[in-house]
Formats: C-alpha cells, sequence, structure tokens
C-alpha cells in the first residue's frame, strides 16, 4: 500500500511539475495551462498510453486534470466502437458525464450555503 | 513656462495646504501606517462591491483634506481625481457625491502626480484658488479588472505587485504658510521598453522613469544629489533595483527611493512590492508630505509610474506602453 502511495504521490506531483513550467517557462496563463493538460490527456490516451499510467499510479494520474481529457477520448473511442462515427459524438460526455454533473451539482449546494466573504485576508 | 521636453517651472507657488489618505486592512502594517489619517479594516467597508468600497475611500480622503485644510466642500473650486478602474467610475462616483466641478484623469499608476500637475498649472493660471487633486487604487477591484477575481486563487510570479487598496488627495492652493510647495512638474513621455509580462510591471515602468528623472534634472539644472530623495511611485524592489543601474552616479543608491519598495517592508508575501495609483499617492502625501512639513526634507522629486496597459492589449500579445509624470516639491524656510 504504502509503495502505490508513493508511486501516486510523485507521478501526480510530476503531471504538476508539467502544469508550473507551462505557467512559469512558457508563460501561459491558468486557463491555457488547464486546456493544455486536458488535451495533452486526451491525446495521450489516444495513442493508448494513458490507461497504461493509470494501472501503474492510480489516483495519481486520475486526479489531475489529464484524466478529464482521458475520460473524453476514452468514452468517444468507446462508442465509437459501439455506433461508428456518430459514437464519437454520443460517448464524448458519456464517462465524463458523472464529473461534470457533480461540478455543477456541489458548485450550486456551495453557492446557497456559502456568501462571499468579505475580504479581510 | 512649459520649457522644451515637458518641464513647468510654476511662478505662483502652489502649495499643498493639507493632505487626506485613507488605507485598507493590508496596508496596517505598512512602515508608512502612523502617517496615514485612517486605516479601514475591511475591504469592502459595508459596502455592495468593491468598486463602491473605491468610491468610498475617495470620499473619506476628500473628507479628511479638506478638513485637515480648514476649507469647506462648497469653496473647493475644482476636484481632480484618477482611478485604476475602467471608465473612472469609483472617482466620478465620488464626484457625484462631492458636487464639485470635477476632471477625471488618467495615466495609470502615474495618475496622482498627473492630478497635481494639473491643479498646480489651475492656480498657476489664476483661474482657481482651491484644488482638490490626488488618486486611488482597490486592490480587490483592480486584480479583478487587470488580471484574475481574488477568489480564483491564480498564482504569482515573484516579480508581480501588489496593488495598494488606497485614496489619497491633497488640497492645492496658492502661496499657503508652512507648506510645501510644487516648484516644477514635469511631463510624463510615453516609453515602450518592449515588456510584454503583466506580472513584471517594474521592469517595463523603469525606462518611463529614467525618461522622465533625466529630463527634469537636464531642464531643471540639477543633480541627483541636489535632491533629498528622488521617490518613483511603483516600480516595485525590482524594478527599482532595475532604475539604478540605469543610473551611474554614486548618490543614486541612497536618493532614489521607489514607494512600492517600501510600502509593505521586507514581507515577501508581497513579491515584488505594492503597486497603484493608490500607493504613489499614500505615500507621496503622508510620509513624504510629513517629512516636507517637519523640515527633514527640503527638496524631493516625486515620480509616479503608470503602466499604460488595459486586459486586452496584453492579451493580444502588445507590449506594455509606461509614463512617469513627476512634481518637484520643496519646504522653504519656517517663519
Amino acid at each position: 500500500m504504502i509503495s502505490s502511495l508513493i508511486v501516486a504521490f510523485v507521478v501526480g506531483g510530476l503531471i504538476c511539475v508539467v502544469g508550473q513550467i507551462l505557467m512559469d517557462g512558457l508563460k501561459l496563463t491558468p486557463a491555457h495551462t488547464m486546456s493544455t493538460l486536458v488535451v495533452s490527456g486526451s491525446i495521450l490516451d489516444g495513442f493508448g498510453l494513458y490507461e497504461p499510467l493509470i494501472a501503474f499510479a492510480g489516483a495519481g494520474a486520475t486526479v489531475p486534470i489529464t484524466s478529464f481529457g482521458n475520460s473524453l477520448t476514452h468514452g468517444a473511442l468507446a462508442e465509437a466502437e459501439k455506433h461508428g462515427l456518430i459514437g464519437v459524438l454520443t460517448g464524448m460526455f458519456e464517462v465524463t458525464s458523472s464529473g461534470i454533473s457533480a461540478a455543477i451539482l456541489f458548485g450550486i449546494i456551495a453557492a446557497f450555503i456559502f456568501q462571499k466573504r468579505n475580504t479581510t485576508y | 513656462m512649459v520649457k522644451a521636453n515637458g518641464t513647468i517651472q510654476f511662478t505662483e507657488k502652489p502649495s499643498i495646504a493639507s493632505t487626506g489618505v485613507t488605507v485598507g486592512p493590508m496596508e496596517k502594517d505598512s512602515p508608512f501606517a502612523s502617517a496615514f489619517d485612517e486605516i479601514l479594516l475591511l475591504e469592502k467597508e459595508k459596502n455592495e462591491s468593491y468598486e463602491e468600497a473605491n468610491t468610498r475611500f475617495i470620499e473619506k480622503a476628500c473628507a479628511i483634506t479638506v478638513k485637515k485644510g480648514h476649507e469647506k466642500m462648497e469653496n473647493i473650486d475644482v476636484f481632480i481625481g484618477g482611478d485604476l478602474i475602467n471608465q473612472l467610475s469609483p472617482t466620478n462616483f465620488a464626484a457625484r457625491k462631492l458636487k464639485i466641478p470635477y476632471l477625471g484623469v488618467f495615466s495609470a499608476c502615474a495618475s496622482s502626480v498627473e492630478s497635481l500637475i494639473i491643479g498646480s498649472l489651475l492656480l498657476e493660471s489664476g483661474k482657481a484658488s482651491s484644488i482638490l487633486a490626488g488618486a486611488s487604487s482597490h486592490h480587490p477591484a483592480v486584480e479583478r479588472q487587470f488580471r484574475y477575481p481574488l477568489e480564483y486563487g491564480a498564482q504569482k510570479p515573484k516579480t508581480a505587485q501588489w496593488t495598494v487598496t488606497a485614496a489619497g488627495f491633497a488640497l492645492l492652493q496658492k502661496q499657503v504658510k508652512n507648506a510645501p510647495i510644487i516648484t516644477h512638474g514635469t511631463i510624463g513621455r510615453v516609453v515602450d521598453g518592449k515588456q510584454a509580462n503583466p506580472l513584471h510591471m517594474g521592469a517595463a515602468m523603469a525606462p518611463a522613469a529614467r525618461d522622465t528623472i533625466e529630463r527634469h534634472l537636464t531642464n531643471t539644472n540639477s543633480k541627483v544629489s541636489d535632491f533629498d530623495v528622488i521617490m518613483t511611485g511603483d516600480l516595485g524592489k525590482i524594478g527599482l533595483n532595475i532604475l539604478k543601474d540605469m543610473f551611474t552616479d554614486e548618490d543614486c543608491h541612497v536618493i532614489l527611493q521607489d514607494a512600492g519598495a517600501q510600502f509593505y517592508g521586507e514581507d515577501t508575501f508581497f513579491n515584488a512590492g505594492a503597486s497603484g495609483a493608490g500607493c504613489s499617492a499614500a505615500v507621496f502625501l503622508s510620509h513624504i508630505y510629513n517629512q516636507l512639513q517637519n523640515g527633514t526634507f527640503k527638496r524631493v522629486l516625486l515620480v509616479a509610474t503608470g503602466a499604460l496597459l488595459s486586459p486586452l492589449t496584453f492579451q493580444q500579445g502588445e507590449t506594455i506602453p509606461c509614463i512617469a509624470h513627476a512634481i518637484e516639491c520643496r519646504m522653504e524656510k519656517r517663519n
């Protein structure tokens, strides 16, 4: 268990290092950095490389935003096998729908419960 | 008379009769805190929005200034002010309440000195006798407009500066006894050092500060050591070092100072230091003003620096043009 924790920590951390380099080194904005990581995850899965990474690092590969890109491609490919080209469209959000719905739902709940604080630091 | 290269000599002795500075909660630990007139402990100060709070900071600073100058608001001829929010709405809205003839000015963080120059010119012309001039900035409002809303939690590099929440205003009148007089003003030129990073403003603004300081020294036949202090507005710690490197004079290392670099002391939380129109306005019109008043400083050059970018221009990849306006203040012997 300990070793898988370490692997997850290191791999997840390395993905974050890439993000930090994109921001500090290549001067990307936070939004561009996030999109780049999503697209990278998507492309990696297109070549069948992201699933082996998840098998190796577990949460270290599924928690960072790259995993969202991976899920997009994964869903699209799976549906495309069943329904052909139209499956690319229907499948894109098949795997990710739970994540998106959860984000919306919890966002609404948080907006109801909390008031934006008056900044006192 | 405007000399070639933008220096105006004021002969009618426009004086800074009184000043008023209000600051926000983050500014209470500033080394200058004791010189500020009022510290308001909430960024919103019971207002609906940060922009509205910015307006309140301006109104309070103006009220304090006029009160300290033993003057009445209705006796003020012209109100001149600027801030960093789109269309200058905080200052416009403050003017709505003040009901004084109003000129809104914008040259980003250099607006503070720009208002003082215009105010001095109006006094010099004899067309006005009491002017309320100054500028303000408000941290959360400015962050939202120029960078990201604070709630977004975006990271900042070490070169970034912290926009201060502050409003600083001055009451300008002619020939006030025992008050610092504005002897010269040098109008800035827009200088572009081809710097495009909005999180490294000090580097962008340093060439503009250099241009204005050099022109002022040439036009007034003076040298750096003639001044007790030459203080720039908000170059920050990195920008100040860049400016110092541009001057070969030995004295520069002591005499050249920066309000932004000193504003938050050595606290690294603020990265390269403070910025904002309120930064130069607050320091010039509190700490520096007091030092002139009590005779510690006899002759100072105040150079407010401004980065003339908009969120749109930097996203379009434009470089950041900058400007620096300067006023020279002197304290004559007390009588």
